[in-house]
């Protein structure tokens, strides 16, 4: 059997090695591209990232790939963004000033809260693990990539800014931290966006990404 | 309170997994694989692994470590010892890891902190200090794996490590390491009320009362146990089953 095809976007920012690395493990073919051209052929894009909010959209216009993931959007194939990779796909951030996204998904990228609900300061940035939670009782995980995932399943986080879809329709996952509603997950048809990192998740991260790469029709 | 990160801490020589008391007198203890992988098995929530000799030729080692660890495991992997430059960065990233301890080089060029963080982003520069007491809620900054006076003062030195761009603190007590005798939870407690940052306390941890005394009176944010692991004396299921008993929130792992 053929394997999936997945191409990883590098666009100069951050560590991809474990991103590439996880998905190989899964079995996917991975084409590691810093080329525009390779978006429109790619089976399933994915958009990794770590860092600066800014310093990932300069990125990724120096590279010439705000368009071409807009247009590919549109075609319905499987899209991920991890991390920063996700809150790219919003369509404005608040970090160091207001910054201009790929407008992929509704809403906007904002600080996570520095205190708990209670009033008590907490760490920024938040890391480490932190449980998945259906955003309503009724989210359905079903034939997305968080299939086979029990809610209260931990995942891996490390980031300071948070994503806030505009509609509740958008939003997969949450997590609580302190009581701050985080978006850990998000989905609009075939695009996806995980706040986590499942390249970092243990065998839970693994099931997403095998669910990304098998059960999203093509 | 979010979930307390249980990190195994694996001190590395040649390729040998190694122990020591107070950072000296070491011990070899295995392959460092295949602890990883029974740590990671058991649902451990990092590895951080130190070489402790860091020396360029003993570099060359860990990050062969390192490099079969994430073959195939999959949570962060963080290396220290001996990064001196953003190019040593660049190649434990490169061999697999996720995150950087940086300590001596950054104690005698504080701006390595800015440059590892503003290239590769702070979520992968760990400020690593090793602490000694020198009087009353008073602790000095070591390097050379605890070897080296700095004359700098830890708690200020971990808040400038923060407004420098670390991403976090790997704090390190050079009286407990390795004794099994408790944590320094004031040192903890110093630093990690007086940074924005996470802290991981390490060195001293004995028993489950250590642990979650370090949670509770310190305010640790992370804990690294390395002994008691290696030695099989608690296990990691041990530590977070004893963790829950006690009302701390640490990464579920059954659901």
């Amino acid at each position: 059997m053929k394997r999936p095809q997945v191409t990883v976007i590098d666009y100069g920012i951050g560590n991809l090695l474990s991103v590439c690395r996880a998905f190989e493990h899964c079995g996917a073919e991975v084409l590691l591209t810093t080329s525009p051209s390779d978006v429109d052929k790619a089976d399933r894009l994915v958009l990794p990232g770590v860092g600066a909010f800014s310093n990932g959209m300069e990125g990724l216009s120096a590279g010439g790939f705000p368009e071409p993931i807009r247009k590919y959007s549109r075609t319905g194939r499987p899209f991920l963004g991890i991390c920063l990779g996700m809150q790219m796909m919003l369509e404005a951030s608040e970090e160091f000033g207001v910054h201009e996204g790929l407008g992929l998904i509704p809403g906007n990228v904002v600080a996570i809260p520095p205190t708990a609900t209670d009033g008590k300061p907490h760490k920024i940035p938040h890391i480490g693990w932190n449980d998945l939670l259906p955003p309503t009782p009724g989210t359905d995980w079903n034939e997305t990539i968080l299939a086979g995932v029990s809610p209260g399943t931990a995942v891996y986080f490390v980031h300071s800014f948070a994503a806030v879809p505009a509609s509740p329709e958008h939003r997969l996952a949450d997590c609580d931290y302190d009581g701050r509603v985080i978006s850990a997950a998000v989905k609009c048809g075939n695009l996806y966006g995980c706040q986590f990192h499942p390249e970092k998740s243990g065998e839970a991260g693994l099931r997403i990404i095998i669910n990304f790469i098998t059960i999203l029709n093509l | 309170m979010s979930s307390i990160r249980i990190i195994a801490r694996l001190d590395v020589k040649g390729s040998n997994l190694i122990k020591g008391i107070h950072l000296e007198g070491l011990r070899k203890i295995g392959n460092p694989n295949v602890f990883a992988r029974g740590y990671y098995d058991q649902g451990i929530d990092e590895i951080i692994y130190m070489d402790i000799v860091a020396s360029l030729y003993e570099r060359n080692n860990l990050l062969n470590i390192v490099r079969q660890t994430t073959e195939d495991i999959f949570i962060p992997i963080t290396v220290g010892g001996g990064i001196r430059s953003v190019e040593d960065v660049r190649e434990a990233l490169r061999a697999g890891a996720d995150k950087v301890a940086v300590n001596t080089a950054a104690i005698k060029r504080p701006g390595l902190i800015q440059d590892i963080s503003s290239k590769f982003g702070s979520q992968c520069m760990v400020l690593s200090i090793e602490a000694k007491r020198i009087g009353d809620r008073k602790w000095e900054a070591y390097c050379d794996n605890g070897r080296e006076k700095t004359g700098v003062d830890v708690v200020e030195w971990a808040r400038e490590g923060c407004r420098l761009g670390a991403g976090e603190i790997l704090l390190t007590s050079v009286d407990r390491e390795g004794t099994r005798k408790g944590f320094d939870c004031e040192l903890v407690r110093e630093v990690s009320t007086g940074v924005m940052i996470p802290v991981i306390a390490s060195g001293g941890m004995g028993g489950f009362s250590d642990f979650a005394e370090v949670v509770e009176s310190g305010h640790a944010d992370a804990v690294a146990v390395a002994s008691v692991f290696h030695y099989g004396e608690i296990t990691v299921m041990d530590l977070r089953r004893e963790a829950i008993s006690r009302g701390i929130k640490v990464r579920n792992v059954e659901a």
